[in-house]
């Protein structure tokens, strides 16, 4: 798994690139010559060979085997949705605020609540339309009590689209919350680590 | 007498055939994987043990597809092109000696279809006609593509088979036999026989042209995959397709074959050492066409016309005039 250092570094090119030195065409015949014989003599042919016959020596493979083995995501990424509760008690965050789906620029998160006996809001229905979703963050940056988040899974398939996705699917499971083996979310939708530094004071001098 | 010779050429002809045809199959699998291993990759790895299967799947694959003849393709000449690249690929293999004589129940086995005093005339000459399979193949098949194909395919034919001609001049002019068996007994004492050698020009220059020969990388424009689609190949599909290449494989085994028993002496004196140093020989040829697919870029048409005429052909016809004058004094 990245680091999150390395993954806030987004300077990845800083010294990793330079110029190649590429002479100018040869013109006259004497100079295309010249570069025959330079090339021949040489050896840059041999150059070649001997690279690729030395990283087959090496036998350094770069290939994922992609169903077995998997590169590591950011841990930041934005991929389906989960919904989270509380610990200990394994209630449910969302408070049915509406602001997710109010926020959604695609249109495709889908809610409704009522008030349940003890006047508090309850969540019915809750859908994500994951075809039309173009997992930006805005209903995890949106939500106020960290209940709806962005989580690592980036792996779906189904035969139907209204399969795509419900509730049920997004929720931590409730013995999980309740046993404790859930850690508080660090993924996308949480506040990031060095927020503090980032905050600037609201300009009000006008 | 004359039936058991009948018999005994059949099954040498079956068996060449069928060794050949897995070994192109094998030759497939080896490239992926050498190309792969080379370019940091796995290669093919899901059918069956470390991909080995993945032959299997391909015949499987190449057998079942539909046999498409487009619509304004000249019908017959279409469907007989993969036939004359294969065929005139297996033709070759008449004249070269696959191991050294030996004895098998009593009976002495010759490993050659046919040991003509033309040999090595024959296999370059059948080797030639080979090339009317993609020539054929990509002017009837009505494609654009595959007619530039068609035309790189005569240029580069007229080029490199002046090479070939040529390079192989002196050391025939040294040995003073068509034969490959007269071939390799005249390098039979060890290594210090080799006409590498005596002939390190002609050496080099038969191995460039084997490359135009078979169609190999540097020289890979006949079929050239991101310039022109697979040129003849571009209309073909399932076996037809797959005859092509089966003919391309086995002309880098047989060439391999022939390049060591002209220049590397060959099986040498026939022992064990000597045939399994000589399957050896053979397979680094055969891998080093692998190596250099992984290595080098393609050239131009024109580049390969200029290397043929201007560089390799001055460099033979020196090569004839310096040992002429060597036997002569």
């Amino acid at each position: 798994m990245m680091s999150l250092k390395e993954f806030e570094n987004r300077n990845v090119s800083e010294g990793a690139y330079y110029k190649v030195d590429i002479p100018d065409y040869p013109e006259t015949g004497w100079e295309k010559a010249k570069q025959v014989f330079s090339r021949a003599i040489k050896g840059e042919l041999f150059v070649g060979l001997y690279i690729v016959m030395r990283e087959m020596i090496k036998f350094d493979i770069h290939t994922v085997q992609y169903p077995k083995e998997k590169l590591p995501i950011g841990p930041r990424y934005r991929a389906v949705h989960e919904m989270q509760r509380l610990w200990e008690s394994g209630t449910e965050r969302c408070i049915g605020c509406g602001l997710c789906e109010k926020i959604c620029i695609s249109d495709c998160i889908r809610m409704d609540t009522k008030i349940d006996e003890q006047s508090r809001k309850q969540v019915t229905e809750y859908t994500i339309n994951l075809g039309r979703c173009i997992f930006c963050g805005y209903c995890a940056e949106v939500c106020p009590e960290l209940a709806i988040v962005h989580g690592g899974r980036y792996e779906n398939t189904s035969e139907q689209r209204a399969h795509y996705i419900g509730y049920e699917d997004m929720l931590t499971p409730f013995d999980m919350a309740v046993k404790g083996q859930v850690a508080e979310y660090p993924g996308f939708g949480a506040i990031t680590p060095h927020e503090d530094e980032r905050v600037k004071s609201t300009p009000l001098a006008y | 007498m004359e039936v058991a010779y009948i018999i005994e050429t059949l099954i040498k002809i079956v068996v060449i055939l069928l060794v050949f045809s897995a070994l192109a199959g094998f030759g497939t699998y080896f490239e992926r994987k050498i190309l792969a291993f080379m370019q940091r990759r796995l290669g093919p790895m899901h059918v069956g043990p470390f991909g080995l299967l993945q032959i299997a799947a391909d015949g499987i694959k190449l057998f079942t597809k539909e046999d498409i003849v487009p619509t304004n393709a000249v019908g017959p000449i279409f469907k007989i092109a993969p036939v004359i690249t294969a065929a005139t690929a297996f033709m070759a293999a008449a004249a070269i000696p696959f191991l050294p004589q030996f004895t098998i129940f009593g009976y002495t086995v010759h490993p050659i279809v046919a040991d003509v005093n033309i040999g090595i005339l024959y296999i370059l000459g059948v080797m030639a006609v080979g090339f009317y399979g993609p020539l054929l193949g990509s002017l009837a098949s009505s494609n654009k593509f595959a007619l530039i194909s068609a035309a790189r395919a005569a240029s580069v034919f007229i080029s490199y088979e002046v090479v070939t001609g040529l390079s192989l001049l002196a050391p025939l002019m040294m040995v003073g036999s068509f034969s490959l068996i007269d071939f390799n007994n005249y390098q039979a004492g060890g290594i210090g026989d080799w006409i590498i050698w005596s002939q390190p020009v002609a050496f080099v220059l038969f191995w460039i042209a084997a490359f135009a020969e078979t169609g190999r990388t540097p020289f890979h424009l006949v079929a050239n995959d991101h310039e022109i689609i697979d040129g003849f190949g571009t209309e073909y599909s399932g076996m037809r397709w797959g005859l092509f290449f089966i003919g391309e494989y086995a002309n880098m085994f047989f060439i391999s074959f022939v390049i060591v028993l002209l220049f590397l002496g060959g099986f040498g004196d026939g022992s064990v050492l000597g045939a399994l140093g000589f399957l050896l020989k053979m397979s680094f040829f055969f891998f080093f066409f692998l190596w250099t697919r992984a290595a080098w870029p393609d050239i131009r048409p024109d580049q390969l016309m200029w290397l043929c005429w201007k560089v390799l052909m001055p460099l033979a016809v020196i090569n004839v005039v310096v040992t002429g004058f060597v036997m002569m004094f």
